[in-house]
């Protein structure tokens, strides 16, 4: 009886148009709504801080879920990327800041550059990892998570009248610079300072709407089918002519970009230091793909929203804070493994969809 | 030529020379059985074959082509598919997209193009659900094409396996062990399916067999394998007489 009720798979299921659909509305909807609300002044200059780092993490959270949940591969160093983003973007717009004084032109192209770099990261770290699974491949993308992040806290940029100059692991000598045009851009691990306020609320939802719009159509043609196929089973994709290498480049590639556009947003709008982007924001965002569901590009999103507000709202509690935090993480799983929390979930989101099938 | 010509190969795993000298002649449209006790090497056959594992010695050629030493997935789009002994299905997957993965090289666009939905897309994917639910109705599995695939039944899965495998556009399928687990009445089933695919498709079909009502019902010719080297190769009801089978393989 119950073996021959059709289960759905995220991404996959026949309306698949319809259920990516309920994710847009959700995205949009949510940040609709609170944007009105901080309008109003309902909502605090608090929650307002949040909801631009909140897209980011969507985005990261979103990106990871394709190679956690749809390839089946462990990642713990995804933060890297977000960090090359950010890096590159910022020293980019601090750089043409007088060059290109038009944000319209300038913040485009920082982002294009910000994710291509991350993305051209993807494939340098992907192609020596191509061949390691489970607990190594984790292992080996925490190393290189935190290796990125060691090199930027060790890189120093300056500029002045001559052009840039370009130190590793030491400050640069002042002598050789002209003083009066000095600028630092990048001062080692001290954070960065004068990069443009150039996201807004609009352009960060607009990048996790096109993350969305990306990652869920990947998913749902003939690539992501064969992504899925590896993750099921490796040696009969591979006898049925399905090319590992190919997949899993293209996976490690989207992935690393829409990192990296994340970098690019978080950096225009707050000050940017090599410590945010440490192995705890990777386990983070990692946490929020666990607890949305392993393979759910909406649950992804939502627990990503939930899990990343809540610490913040819930600091009326002090020194609970984190100790209810714990207990809602608890909860999230408890109901993750839970047959009836999933029919509530199919009957709120599916019963269209299920009353075409019958 | 035969059709396919496998000659003298072999492998060994440290000491333990698994497959030894190897010869196989099929020709088109053949139905062909590999027999032999447990542990004879027969889906380490299968695997040198189809290249999850590389010969040490000897050459794989078919329809003309040479395929030895080639990757898995080299050799499948050369036109060798096969099945597992145990079942390797996209268990995450539907019925139907597994069967479409099946079609992945065959009816292909670009990833940019999916992501875009660009008309080709459109295009390929409405070509290939249909293929794909034609297929599905060879082997009467049209109505679960929405099943989650390991909610299938076991019988069921072991056809939508090979209905994946006949997605690649197969010359020569492989079967290792297609009635391993079923009973009487599901192996007379797979008997009929198996004809059937291969008048359908005119397809050529290597199959690995434990089942002896099944191997003398529809195998033309046999090999059979003892100890990772050939006991006795030929017609089917002469292999089956020979002495040597039956006191290896048959018992007395």
């Amino acid at each position: 009886m119950e073996k021959n009720k059709t289960k759905r798979v995220s991404g996959l299921a026949r309306p698949a148009f319809r259920s990516k659909l309920i994710t847009y509305v959700l995205a949009a909807g949510f940040f609709g709504v609170s944007a009105l609300l901080v309008q109003a002044e309902v909502a605090g200059s608090l929650y307002e801080g949040l909801l631009i780092p909140m897209c980011c993490y969507i985005m990261m959270a979103v990106s990871l879920n394709l190679t956690v949940g749809i390839l089946g591969e462990l990642s713990l160093g995804h933060a890297g990327f977000m960090c090359v983003g950010a890096y590159v973007g910022a020293v980019f717009s601090i750089v043409t800041r007088t060059a290109i004084p038009s944000a319209w032109i300038r913040f485009p192209l920082a982002l294009l550059l910000g994710g291509l770099t991350a993305a051209l990261f993807g494939v340098v770290i992907g192609i020596p990892i191509l061949r390691l699974r489970g607990d190594y491949l984790a292992i080996v993308t925490l190393a290189f998570g935190e290796i990125i992040r060691k090199l930027v806290e060790n890189l120093y940029i300056a500029v002045d009248a001559n052009g840039l100059h370009f130190s590793f692991a030491k400050a640069i000598d002042p002598l050789s610079m002209d003083l009066a045009t000095k600028k630092d851009i990048l001062n080692g691990p001290m954070a960065v300072s004068g990069i443009p306020r150039d996201t807004t609320l609009l352009l960060a939802v607009l990048f996790v709407m096109l993350t969305l719009f990306v990652v869920m159509n990947l998913i749902d043609s003939r690539s992501g089918r064969a992504i899925m196929a590896i993750r099921d089973n490796r040696i009969a994709a591979e006898a049925t002519g399905i090319s590992i290498t190919k997949h899993k480049l293209i996976v490690f590639t989207v992935s690393a970009f829409f990192a990296g556009l994340a970098g690019v947003l978080y950096a225009h709008s707050s000050t940017l230091k090599s410590t945010q982007f440490d192995y705890n924001l990777s386990i983070q965002i990692l946490v929020f793909v666990v607890l949305g569901g392993i393979g759910s590009t909406r649950g992804a999103m939502i627990a990503t929203v939930i899990l990343y507000a809540l610490p913040e709202l819930l600091r009326f509690l002090q020194d609970y804070r984190m100790l209810v935090y714990a207990i809602v993480l608890i909860v999230m799983m408890l109901l993750n493994n839970n047959a009836r929390f999933h029919q509530l979930k199919q009957t709120l989101f599916q019963r269209k969809a299920k009353e075409e099938t019958t | 030529m035969s059709f396919l010509e496998v000659t003298n190969i072999g492998i060994s795993f440290g000491g333990l020379r698994a497959v030894d000298d190897f010869c196989l002649h099929i020709e088109k449209g053949e139905l062909y059985g590999l027999i032999g006790p447990n542990g004879a090497g027969k889906t380490t056959v299968f695997n040198l074959l189809t290249g999850v594992y590389k010969p040490d010695r000897g050459t794989i050629v078919l329809d003309g082509e040479n395929l030895t030493g080639k990757s898995p997935i080299e050799i499948n789009q050369h036109g060798m598919a096969r099945t597992f002994q145990n079942i390797r299905l996209f268990h995450n997957l539907s019925v139907l997209d597994n069967v479409k993965v099946g079609l992945h090289n065959q009816i292909p666009y670009s990833a940019l193009e999916g992501v875009l939905r660009l008309p080709r897309y459109r295009k390929a994917e409405r070509e290939m659900d249909e293929k794909a639910e034609e297929l599905l109705e060879v082997f009467d599995l049209q109505g679960e094409k929405d099943y989650l695939s390991s909610n299938l039944p076991y019988g069921k899965q072991r056809k939508l396996e090979i209905a994946r495998a006949l997605a690649t556009n197969p010359k020569l399928l492989l079967l290792d062990e297609p009635a391993a687990g079923m009973n009487p009445n599901e192996t007379e089933e797979l008997m009929e399916t198996i004809q059937l695919v291969r008048k359908r498709f005119d397809m050529t079909i290597l199959l690995i067999e434990h089942d002896m009502k099944l191997v003398s019902g529809i195998c033309e010719e046999l090999t059979v394998l003892n100890f990772g080297s050939i006991l006795a190769q030929g017609k089917t009801s002469q292999v089956l007489n020979n002495p040597d089978v039956i006191t290896a393989y048959l018992g007395e």
